[in-house]
């Protein structure tokens, strides 16, 4: 088990004046079996005049609110004490064949679906951020061959993207397509993530984009450094049989996440769990200011591989 | 040997005719008709193809199509023959679309809530988590009344052996129930004798109880009356017409997303009044645009916020979010066995045979069949145009199977139907009815005691002899469906509707600030575009009169058109020295007729029908009619060809209706405070162009003779009343007296003046302060002016006069400005999105 403490802090300057601004929140973390809030302050300056807190079609908290009165800037500080605790499979080769389970998620009309299929199958379909093509299949072929393990199969896409994609936070933008990913061959977490979901899908099988924080290691005999750290995106597949049914690929770094990943909240692709979503009416440059520090609680975890 | 009218007209034995029964007997219902066609001459119905046409042009009925190189409108195609519906076989159909009606309604309120469908295997996931058209946001979202699906449209075709097939449900926001509407005003009218004898089913009657639904299901709090509005994408919508239509017929204000705010849980309407509450939106725009905080985040014409409201039960949205899912033909082939277990009913009206390549058995039938099916993307957001099989050869073909085989669940096929064919009136031939394939297009409403369906429709007729498709954009034409009825019609109309103290509804309280910003502009081009066609005709009259030849005159005009810059220069000012310098010829015609050169006459007449057109519906259709005429009549010349002569009774023309366009607004327009801001626009527009007019004319007067007197009073409107009153040439004392100061006058300065102050003073009290203090101050210095001066020292007189003049024109656009800035502003912020990681 790992315990963490977690700030999570977005300023906006907009250089002038929003007159009404509506914002959306996915930043209180999501309870899992394998993760646990101890607890959870949320600070938001200026005061909203309204707020609502609620759960949204994937089961993620989301809070609302809205500011009526004309501001300047808005700072939402995001603060928790969370415990992570193993969950990590140890054998990937023993779970379904990929194409077997592709084949089982088909519809056949008449049949009463496996009702856990049948919940996997909202992340099977396009997204907004999500376009399946032909090409995506492509890529994946060689790590999907006929019969092979499907967490297999997903290692080694995961493993493939790692090798062949450069982190590049230079070379994408929020709403860069994945096919220009794949042709770029450059991106950062969330692009990563969300090709290896295309991908994933592409091949018939139900993938989620995981959205929340990694604990980073500083240079070794540096210390901490806050803020340094940003949230981060990673990707679960459907394995019926294996763990929970859901297992954990980190594709920017190349491993399977255990207690280094803080899960805040799970969707079909970004755009249902994005961090800070808003609309508001006015105002000039609104680049965020974001810094996320995570510091682990105890120094056993700092240093667990 | 064949009656004329049926010279052009066959009976194909391959498929169903709607007139004519297998062994080409005219069917019972269609006699009165043919013997009504019969028994007029070619003139007759010459004449009412005429008025069919006329009609249409009139009233602006159109239909945008994007990428039209003539233009954002097209006319709206309607046939004059209606389709008739016998009243029997009505009684069958509209039961079964009021079934298949409330069926879906029954699909979109199983998939936003419990998903029995999925979970026992009777619709394929795909169809439902695989839609951009499924919104997560309103999953489990409970709506008023249980009602998803408030309006409802069913496409029908006819297959040869006379039965009815579904080959599409619009669910999303179905258009055309306003169209049919018009198509049935106009034809009632081409045929009225006929209309009354065959017992036609009237239409009024399905809009009221439309009304009544809505003020059946709006959530209101106690004491509170529903506030309806419409909300439109706006005027480069496709079908922006009938939204105005409508909106006007149903009494309804029509707004777009920037005139909604969301407070909390509410849904408020900006008024300039303050925030008025919201309790049901007619939605005709698309679902996904409606809400930019937690649906489509690039949508500009959204109301951030929405779901809010709707999540709380705080307002209804019709048709729901979210209601377009069932719209996929994709779906149609899974109705029936949803229909048992929904409705526990056999499905009344079948759909046309319809595969989902994603099963397996379907994609074999479909790759075995292509020939004899259309294919059609599963998800309306693959905007795939339908494709024939038969029509995909070679490598097309291999293509199209191999995008099939890879995503076999992104296509549907689905087989052809053989449609039926009608009448429609030949405007080849003299005198004549020719066959052409039809579709009808069925409405159906959900009132508190199940669906109602509109008794008529929309009848489409293919463009040409053979085509498949019938589509207004391809050329098609309407026809008005008229349903017989076989008992007493229901001659119930809107405008007699019962209405108690409580619905009296005095004082527009539900002007939007947009509604109110554009009547202001309509104001100031009305008068503009007055002011100009003014001048430009002395001068165009002078040119002509002097054959070309400049005058000392000509010039005077010429200078003040310049200083106006109605004229653009012979040479532009960064122009090179050695350019070419352009006559003032055609500069003149520019003036007139280039929409490119700003200020001109055709300039003006294009932002005219613009800020008109935004607010449609609080127009008269004869108010319309008179713009429309205006500004086909001007868009329809090309600047170099028409002689000099044409074009000055051309702006002859622009100034009657000018002069009419000002008669509807003082006679037909209710006097609220949106009439009042469109006043205050006029003034401020006369009086600024008036007092710089003037003061041009002041500051280059020394030197000239009175002749110019003659035409300042002409060019000013005010000669009728300087020769009542002083039965002689000008002088220049009497004439700045009559057109400056003199307050009786309505083309003076003095008078915009006053009435200016008069309506501020209004403003100021339905609307709290009005920000006239700079504009009053201006006003009263104005006022103390004294015009002995002219007698001593008229040259100082006259500049000093000149500069007044200038003072005060730029009060006015001063007042403009602030009058924009306090009650306006809102208009073109648009509200972006914002994210963080």
């Amino acid at each position: 088990m790992a315990r963490y403490h977690v700030i999570h802090e977005t300023r906006y300057d907009y250089g002038s004046s929003v007159s009404l601004s509506h914002q959306m929140l996915h930043l209180v973390p999501r309870t899992s079996q394998w993760q646990n809030c101890l607890d959870y302050r949320l600070d938001v300056t200026p005061a909203p005049v309204w707020r609502k807190l609620g759960t949204d079609a994937f089961g993620n908290p989301v809070e609302w609110f809205a500011f009526y009165e004309p501001h300047e800037a808005l700072h939402i500080r995001s603060e928790m004490h969370i415990e992570v605790h193993p969950h990590r499979i140890d054998t990937l080769s023993d779970s379904i064949a990929w194409d077997a389970l592709a084949g089982r998620l088909t519809y056949r009309s008449g049949g009463h679906p496996d009702i856990d299929d049948l919940a996997a199958k909202r992340y099977l379909f396009e997204s907004p951020h999500v376009r399946i093509k032909h090409e995506l299949a492509d890529y994946a072929d060689d790590c999907f061959t006929p019969g092979r393990p499907v967490l297999e199969a997903t290692a080694a896409l995961m493993e493939k993207i790692f090798t062949e994609f450069e982190f590049d936070p230079e070379a994408t933008t929020d709403t860069t397509p994945v096919l220009e990913v794949l042709k770029n061959k450059r991106g950062v977490c969330q692009d990563f993530a969300h090709l290896m979901i295309a991908c994933l899908r592409a091949k018939g099988l139900p993938a989620r984009y995981m959205s929340g924080y990694l604990l980073t290691h500083p240079p070794a005999g540096q210390p901490r450094m806050v803020g340094a750290d940003a949230s981060h995106a990673w990707v679960a597949v459907y394995a019926p049989g294996s763990g929970d049914g859901w297992i954990e690929f980190d594709p920017t770094n190349n491993l399977l996440p255990d207690t280094q990943h803080i899960t805040i909240a799970w969707g079909r692709d970004f755009s249902d769990v994005s961090p800070l979503r808003g609309v508001i009416l006015g105002g000039g440059g609104h680049e965020p200011e974001v810094a996320v520090t995570v510091t682990p609680l105890d120094d056993a975890t700092a240093d667990t591989p | 040997m064949p009656p004329p009218l049926f010279s052009n007209y066959s009976r194909p034995s391959d498929r169903y005719d709607e007139m004519l029964d297998a062994h080409g007997t005219v069917r019972p219902h269609w006699h009165t008709l043919l013997q009504h066609l019969k028994a007029s001459s070619p003139a007759a119905m010459r004449q009412r193809v005429e008025v069919t046409d006329r009609s249409i042009a009139e009233n602006g009925i159109a239909y945008n199509v994007y990428g039209d190189p003539d233009g954002l409108d097209r006319p709206w195609a309607l046939d004059p023959i209606p389709l008739i519906i016998a009243a029997d076989e009505w009684r069958q159909l509209s039961d079964a679309v009021a079934q298949r009606a409330r069926l879906l309604n029954a699909v979109l309120a199983d998939l936003y809530g419990d998903q029995h469908l999925l979970g026992e295997g009777l619709l394929p996931p795909s169809l439902v988590y695989g839609q951009h058209g499924f919104l997560w946001p309103c999953h489990n979202v409970k709506q008023p009344g249980g009602v998803f699906l408030h309006h409802y449209a069913v496409d029908l075709a006819r297959s040869p052996d006379g039965h009815w097939w579904v080959i599409g449900d619009r669910t999303q926001a179905p258009s055309g129930a306003g169209y049919a509407l018009e198509n049935r005003l106009i034809i009632s009218r081409v045929f009225p004798q006929l209309f009354r004898d065959l017992k036609v089913q009237r239409l009024a009657s399905f809009f009221a109880t439309l009304q009544q639904s809505y003020e059946h299901w709006a959530p209101v709090d106690r004491g509170e009356q529903a506030l309806v509005v419409v909300l439109t994408p706006g005027p480069y919508n496709e079908t922006y017409f009938e939204h105005a239509y409508l909106a006007r017929y149903l009494g309804y204000p029509l707004v777009e997303g920037q005139d909604l705010t969301v407070r909390g849980e509410t849904v408020y309407l900006k008024t300039l009044t303050g925030l008025r509450r919201v309790h049901a939106i007619l939605r005709r725009q698309d679902d996904d645009f409606c809400d930019p905080l937690e649906l489509r985040g690039d949508s500009t014409l959204g109301i951030p916020g929405l779901l809010h409201a709707v999540r709380a039960g705080r307002v209804m949205i019709s048709n729901a979010l979210g209601s377009g899912l069932p719209g996929s033909s994709a779906v149609m082939g899974f109705l029936p066995a949803i229909a048992k277990r929904l409705l526990n009913e056999e499905l009344m009206l079948p759909s046309v045979a319809t595969w989902w390549c994603g099963e397996a058995p379907a994609l074999d039938y479909v790759l075995d069949n292509l020939d004899a099916l259309v294919i059609k993307g599963t998800y309306p957001s693959q905007r795939l145009e339908p494709v024939f099989g038969r029509e995909l050869q070679g490598e097309a073909r291999d293509e199209m199977v191999r995008r099939i085989r890879a995503r076999p669940h992104a296509y549907v096929a689905q087989e052809l139907v053989r449609l039926s064919q009608a009448p429609v009136w030949s405007r080849e031939h003299a005198h004549g009815l020719q066959p052409r394939n039809v579709g009808l297009r069925l409405y159906a409403v959900a009132t508190p005691d199940g669906y109602k369906v509109m008794p008529g429709g929309l009848a489409r007729a293919a463009g040409s002899a053979n085509a498949l498709v019938l589509s207004m954009q391809r050329g098609g034409a309407a026809k008005d469906a008229w349903v017989l009825a076989d008992s007493a019609v229901d001659t119930f109309s809107l405008l007699k509707s019962a209405t108690g103290k409580g619905t009296l509804v005095r004082a527009g309280n539900n002007l939007s600030s947009r509604v109110v910003e554009n009547l202001f502009w309509l104001g100031r081009y009305a008068e503009r575009f007055d002011g100009t066609t003014r001048l430009l005709r002395l001068a165009m009259a002078h040119y002509i009169d002097n054959g070309g030849e400049s005058t000392p005159e000509f010039e005077a005009l010429v200078a003040l058109c310049l200083e106006m810059k109605i004229l653009r220069p012979g040479r532009e000012e960064d122009d090179d020295d050695d350019s070419d310098w352009v006559p003032v010829e055609k500069r003149l015609r520019a003036a007139v007729n280039d929409p490119a050169t700003s200020n001109s006459v055709a300039d003006a007449v294009g932002r005219l029908f613009w800020s008109a057109s935004q607010v449609r519906e609080r127009l008269s259709l004869d108010h319309w009619y008179s713009l429309n005429r205006l500004h086909r009549d001007i868009q329809g010349r090309s600047a170099d060809q028409s002689e000099l002569g044409e074009i000055l009774m051309l702006l002859d023309r622009m100034l009657q209706v000018s002069s009419s366009l000002t008669g509807f607004t003082m006679d037909n327009m209710t006097r609220d405070t949106g009439w009042r801001m469109l006043l205050v626009g006029r003034r401020i527009e006369r009086l600024t162009f008036l007092a710089g007019a003037i003061s041009a004319f002041l500051r280059t007067l020394p030197g000239r003779n009175g002749r110019h007197l003659d035409w300042l009073l002409e060019f000013t409107d005010s000669i009728i009343t300087y020769r009542s009153r002083y039965l002689r040439t000008p002088e220049l004392l009497t004439v700045v007296d009559l057109i400056v100061l003199d307050e009786s006058n309505p083309h003076s300065v003095m008078f915009q003046i006053n009435a200016l102050e008069r309506y501020l003073m209004l403003l100021e009290k339905d609307l709290g302060e009005v920000p006239s203090d700079a504009f009053s101050a201006a006003c009263e210095a104005f006022r103390s002016i004294d015009l002995d001066t002219f007698q001593h020292t008229p040259a100082t007189a006259c500049a000093e006069f000149a500069k007044q003049l200038k003072t005060l024109e730029f009060a006015g656009f001063d007042l403009s400005n602030r009058i924009g800035m306090r009650f306006f502003s809102h208009v073109g912020a648009v509200s972006h999105q914002t994210l963080a990681r």
